[in-house]
């Protein structure tokens, strides 16, 4: 892993959790479930969270064989929600309280993978100019 | 006469707003997993079901570990 790959999730991250105020802990990882960076204190806890990520991402893609994958997914239990997004190399997964703001929290979690360089967003087309024939 | 209809009234109103704090205070959430395909279909699946059942304890794990290592910190 490329030190500035780590950089760009610790950016990120540190990011998402100032924006947003309902994600409690965040932690970014590869395919492989390799973690990339996270808010949390200790690895341990960081690579629980990522396991936990992986494994509902891969569980609830067996729920449908034909189509297109899992992108996210929210599990809400009384005690908090677990959040999972899935971009192109990298998925984020985030711990909320109980009864959060859902479509913001995907949100948030979309624009941390995107700053995080998984999916850079398009670049803009520079504008034509009109020619004189055009005008 | 009218002041006892006034204060009855008020009485009920009262009782019915009170039941309804109290439902939407201490009613018991339920567990929930909503999945999101690439398709752009949504799919929920209510406490009780196979599918939310195979999820729901990853999901508790992982708020476990994350509710440990906060309070750690």
């Amino acid at each position: 892993m490329l030190a500035s790959e780590t950089m760009d999730a610790v950016q990120a991250l540190a990011d998402l959790t100032e924006i947003s105020s309902q994600i409690e802990a965040a932690v970014l990882f590869d395919e492989g479930g390799a973690v990339l960076g996270s808010t949390l204190g200790d690895d341990e806890a960081a690579q629980a969270l990522a396991r936990a990520g992986a494994a509902l991402l891969e569980r609830a893609g067996e729920f449908r064989s034909d189509g297109d994958g899992v992108t996210q997914l929210e599990a809400s239990t009384p005690e908090g929600s677990v959040f999972v997004v899935r971009g192109d190399t990298r998925r984020i997964a985030a711990t909320t309280g109980p009864a959060p703001t859902v479509g913001l929290v995907f949100y948030d979690l979309k624009s941390c993978l995107r700053v995080a360089a998984d999916d850079p967003p398009a670049p803009k087309r520079p504008r034509r100019k009109k020619s004189a024939d055009e005008a | 006469m009218k002041r006892k209809l006034l204060g009855l009234f008020g009485f009920g109103t009262g009782i019915f707003a009170g039941s309804v704090v109290y439902r939407r205070s201490f009613a018991r959430r339920r567990d929930r997993v909503d999945v999101y395909f690439g398709d752009g279909s949504m799919v929920s699946f209510a406490e009780g079901s196979t599918e939310a059942d195979k999820l729901i304890p990853v999901a508790r794990e992982a708020l476990a570990a994350a509710h440990r290592s906060q309070r750690r910190t």
